[in-house]
């Protein structure tokens, strides 16, 4: 029961949120057609779902992003470890690295396309290349910046290097590499709901663009709705895969 | 008394940048010093600040390399770090995932002593520092005090002959602090480790210390080594308000001073 409360009180934003898109078109605040009220939108998404076409679509989008995601944790985390690990590495990597971090990964979308085409492998690049950034970044800081008594004390041990490593390091290393993968996560989605606005046949960024370009506004809402949900889940997910690999940070 | 640890003549110093000129420059942090540590004996370094004391305990565990002169430990010349020296640090240096029982272990690990065998010996020696029952705590979970325990029990773990203490109370309150001290004595006492404890704190020193090697200031050359005899530590219930408890302090007190007044002299002329 309580628990049902705490849940309740955490909706009720959102509850309200909703209760205004519903009223705010039907009391005429804001135009019903840019804006239909919430149920519309709920019932379109229901359309949607009833025939097959945003399943259709969202597989598609979790298919290009997970794969891009994966690939991206798949690559960066253990390049993250290596160049933390060797500092000469870090040093000379470190402008290049700057650079990258600090170029938009939707600036390079037309590249991608030049190169891979507009088909899946260009969205799955384009999603892993975003994701690879914060991911390697936060990696490579993680390793860095262990802190130097622990270092002392394993150095005081005579502890070979890769016990040093296995031991120290890593563990270290992990809440700061998770939140890199957090962030990766959340760009993951992002960069491709961009990616499948400019130039796909399937997919949620999709769905959106070609509502908005046929002017079914439902649809379109019904589609960015997804989108969100999305991003919530799977934020959801990541978070409470971090809790379990850092569970010593909580109490108990 | 055979000399378990000794310095011979040693100096260290490091490259650093100059402040004002920015050229690489040259600092000395201890210079020629010699001591001898007799095997189970307990001796405490006190220094002004920044006179090299923590250098000095890095020499020792062979953290670092002297820029001349010898170490040896059981006349043998020291290499570099091994667990026959053990160190305990000011900021505990824990492992925040570990738990109590899992922080000494590790210090287990390092050594040849079988998996299986290793939560025994790590539960004996929470309990020879008073921590059973909070073997399943993480260190966030414990107080300063409690995790200093830990990491103490950790270095007793795997054995080794020689414990180096950094200033391992300076964080910690007064009460905590005086109960550890107790506890450590009792510790040093049953186990015989020779021990080399730096400390701040003059009524630590003497309170502690078989001997007392007082530093000057910068570099830290060994100005004189105080031997402290407090009777009978048993019969008396508040040692530290005893005469002779006073008398030692005056005088290391006294040997500090000159020191700390000669730094503040030094730091303003070339400040
Ligand atoms: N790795 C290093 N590189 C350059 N200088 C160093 C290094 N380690 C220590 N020093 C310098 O050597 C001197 C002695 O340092 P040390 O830490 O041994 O002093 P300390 O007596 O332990 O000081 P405190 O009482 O503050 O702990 C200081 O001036 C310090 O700045
Ligand atoms: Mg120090």
């Amino acid at each position: 029961m309580t628990v049902l409360l705490a849940v309740a009180r955490r909706l009720s934003t959102v509850v309200v949120l909703l209760a205004l898109w519903e009223a705010a078109p039907r009391l005429g605040l804001v135009d019903r057609t840019f804006l239909p009220p919430f149920s519309e939108v709920v019932a379109a998404w229901w359309e949607l779902l009833v025939g097959g076409r945003l399943a259709g679509d969202v597989r598609a989008s979790l298919t290009r992003s997970l794969s891009g995601f994966g690939l991206a944790v798949a690559i960066a985390v253990p390049s993250g470890l290596l160049i933390g690990w060797y500092r000469p590495l870090a040093d000379l990597l470190n402008p290049l690295l700057e650079l990258f971090r600090n170029t938009a990964a939707l600036a390079l979308l037309p590249v991608f396309v030049l190169l891979l085409g507009i088909g899946e492998t260009s969205k799955v690049a384009i999603v892993c290349y975003a994701c690879t950034w914060p991911i390697l970044l936060n990696t490579i800081s993680a390793v860095r910046d262990v802190d130097p008594t622990l270092l002392r004390l394993a150095r005081s041990m005579d502890l070979p290097p890769h016990r040093l490593f296995r031991k120290v390091i890593l563990p270290a290393a992990v809440p700061t590499v998770f939140t890199g993968i957090r962030i990766a996560g959340a760009v993951s989605i992002l960069v491709l709901v961009a990616a499948e606005m400019v130039g796909a046949k399937a997919g949620l960024g999709f769905l959106v663009s070609s509502a908005q370009y046929n002017f079914a506004v439902p649809q379109m809402y019904a589609g960015i709705v997804t989108i969100s949900i999305i991003g919530l889940v799977f934020n959801q997910a990541l978070v409470a895969l971090e809790r379990r690999f850092t569970s010593w940070k909580a109490s108990g | 008394m055979t000399a378990h640890l000794s310095l011979r003549g040693v100096t260290k110093k490091f490259r650093v940048r100059d402040r004002r000129t920015r050229r690489p420059a040259e600092l000395t942090a201890v210079e020629g010093v010699d001591l001898d540590v007799a095997a189970g004996e307990f001796l405490v370094v006190v220094g002004p600040s920044g006179c090299g004391k923590s250098t000095l305990l890095d020499l020792f565990g062979g953290l670092t390399a002297p820029t001349s002169g010898r170490i040896l430990v059981d006349g043998a010349p020291v290499t570099g770090p091994g667990l026959d020296r053990g160190m305990v640090f000011q900021q505990y240096a824990l492992l925040p995932w570990r738990t109590a029982q899992g922080n000494v272990e590790f210090g287990l690990e390092a050594t040849r002593v079988p998996r299986r065998e290793r939560a025994g010996i790590a539960r004996e020696f929470l309990d020879l520092v008073g921590l059973t029952g909070f073997e399943d705590r993480h260190p966030h979970e414990l107080s300063g005090g409690m995790r200093q325990r830990v990491a103490i029990a950790r270095s007793l773990a795997y054995d080794p002959g020689v414990l180096l203490m950094d200033e391992p109370f300076a964080a910690l309150d007064a009460q905590t602090r005086e109960s550890l001290q107790d506890e450590l004595l009792r510790i040093w006492q049953r186990t015989g480790k020779t021990v080399v404890f730096v400390t701040h704190g003059i009524e630590e020193a003497v309170y502690l210390g078989g001997r007392v090697a007082v530093l000057t200031s910068r570099p830290g050359r060994v100005k004189r080594v105080v031997p402290i005899d407090l009777g009978a530590r048993a019969d008396v219930a508040d040692l530290r308000s005893s005469p002779e408890f006073a008398r030692h302090r005056h005088e290391i007190w006294t040997l500090l001073h000159d020191e700390v007044v000669r730094a503040q002299r030094l730091t303003g002329v070339s400040g």
